[in-house]
């Protein structure tokens, strides 16, 4: 997972570099192709989170989706982010733009314990 | 009644048919014919096959009231695709019997996602129950989204804290405990510093005589910490019971009937009237556990208790929806 993340970060990069050398010339359209903001996604089933422990880049937008039969909270342990109920396929997104651990759980099933890495 | 089912009590030190030392444990899958009793006063349980075996003066008694539990209004999953019918229909077996039961004690997940249509239609559904009184307490589905406010103004406005409270009843002591709020990562329910200090206060006073029953949606007691079902501080909460003779505590939340006794107290867990959930530890998860449509039935129930003023014991009968 990093190491695609950061192949994607290079890629952006290289994508700036060269609207910043060559852009002053041409004027920039729309139609840029962006590079796309780094993703990545967590699977809620049997009562986990899956994968347990997920690392991602800074600036990464994770998701959860809630693909088992009953309705699950993602909920980080010091307050920084709380989803709402997720029935069953809904999702919730959170965007990491600071480094750190990020320890959360499931506020209905506390059991169900999880961490995003962000670095 | 006999004490003959052998595979019930493992070990019986007092030979008075109860296993105070041990796990004495029934797991009743309603309907399956498998049913426990525990004589020696406190506690008897009859699967609804074996009802027609009971005679009117074990029926009947002072008191009687009906537990129902995680009627999870609003679940629409394969395990259940109906539980307004499944509800409905433990409605019927309440008004079936051949006494109505002075209430009814509902122990939690009435909705499934907490939403106001959900708690309407169960309250529909009661409406039609012969009992007229009706206690709650809140599962976790039934808190989803504002700590409670909206179940404590319609079920428990009078509670105090997060939703509990007590009641007497012809000479037996009912509290309603809550123990899903606050739910700490990695733990189990928890019932908190305030209620805790709020129940001793609650039971300082009482003769130790008076029959007690505590109803709350977890167990509390650890029936599979690894499911998150039981109770960080329940201990905390049955030392307070300690003096009394007899205390039954019904609990939900597990979806199958189990019984445990550990000295005076007997545990009781109640099945759902919406989808049974596996065995401990027999599925990766506590999921809901799908059964062929002409077994669902089978696996859910209601509770009914009877208690005869004079005794200590209470008597609790598990009847499946077949």
């Amino acid at each position: 997972m990093s190491r695609s993340v950061s192949i994607c970060s290079l890629a952006a990069a290289a994508a700036f570099l060269f609207v910043g050398v060559f852009g002053a010339t041409k004027p920039v359209s729309a139609t840029v192709p962006q590079a796309p903001a780094s993703t990545a996604e967590v699977k809620i089933d049997n009562f986990s989170f899956g994968p347990q422990t997920l690392t991602v880049a800074v600036g990464t937008t994770v998701t959860w989706i809630n693909r088992d039969d009953i309705p699950h909270t993602v909920v980080s342990n010091n307050g920084v982010f709380k989803s709402k109920v997720l029935d069953t396929d809904d999702k919730f997104s959170y965007t990491f733009s600071k480094a750190g651990d990020y320890q959360y759980f499931c506020s209905i099933h506390p059991k169900m314990t999880g961490k995003v890495v962000a670095q | 009644m006999t004490r003959s089912n052998k595979n019930i009590i493992e070990h019986d030190h007092n030979h008075d048919g109860i296993d105070r030392r041990g796990f004495l444990k029934c797991m009743a899958w309603a309907g399956t014919g498998a049913f426990c009793v525990i004589q020696g006063g406190v506690l008897k349980s009859y699967s609804l096959s074996r009802l027609s075996e009971i005679g009117p003066s074990e029926a009947a008694g002072e008191l009687s009231f009906v537990q129902i539990s995680d009627s999870h209004m609003g679940f629409n999953k394969p395990a259940n695709p109906d539980v307004v019918g499944t509800l409905k229909a433990a409605v019927d077996k309440i008004n079936a019997l051949s006494r109505a039961p002075e209430f009814l004690l509902h122990t939690g997940d009435i909705s499934h996602l907490s939403k106001p249509e959900e708690f309407d239609t169960v309250d529909q559904i009661l409406k039609n129950a012969a009992p007229k009184d009706a206690f709650f307490v809140p599962g976790e589905h039934d808190v989803l989204n504002d700590d409670g406010k909206s179940f404590r103004d319609r079920y428990a406005k009078n509670a105090k804290g997060d939703g509990w409270y007590s009641f007497d009843k012809k000479g037996v002591h009912f509290v309603g405990l809550v123990n899903v709020m606050n739910l700490k990562p990695g733990g189990l329910g928890t019932l908190g510093h305030e209620q805790l200090e709020w129940l001793e206060d609650d039971v300082k006073h009482l003769k130790h005589s008076t029959p007690i029953v505590v109803f709350a949606h977890i167990p509390l007691w650890s029936v599979y910490p690894e499911w998150g079902w039981g109770t960080e501080d329940s201990a905390q909460a049955l030392s307070y019971l300690k003096k009394f003779g007899s205390v039954t505590v019904l609990n939900g939340h597990i979806h199958q009937t189990m019984q445990k006794v550990e000295g005076n107290v007997t545990f009781h867990t109640a099945c759902s009237t919406a989808f049974p959930q596996p065995q401990p530890g027999k599925a990766p998860s506590p999921g809901p556990m799908k059964v062929p449509d002409d077994q669902l039935r089978g696996v859910l129930g209601i509770t009914d208790v009877n208690h005869v003023q004079g005794q200590h014991g209470l008597a609790v009968i598990d009847s499946s929806l077949a």
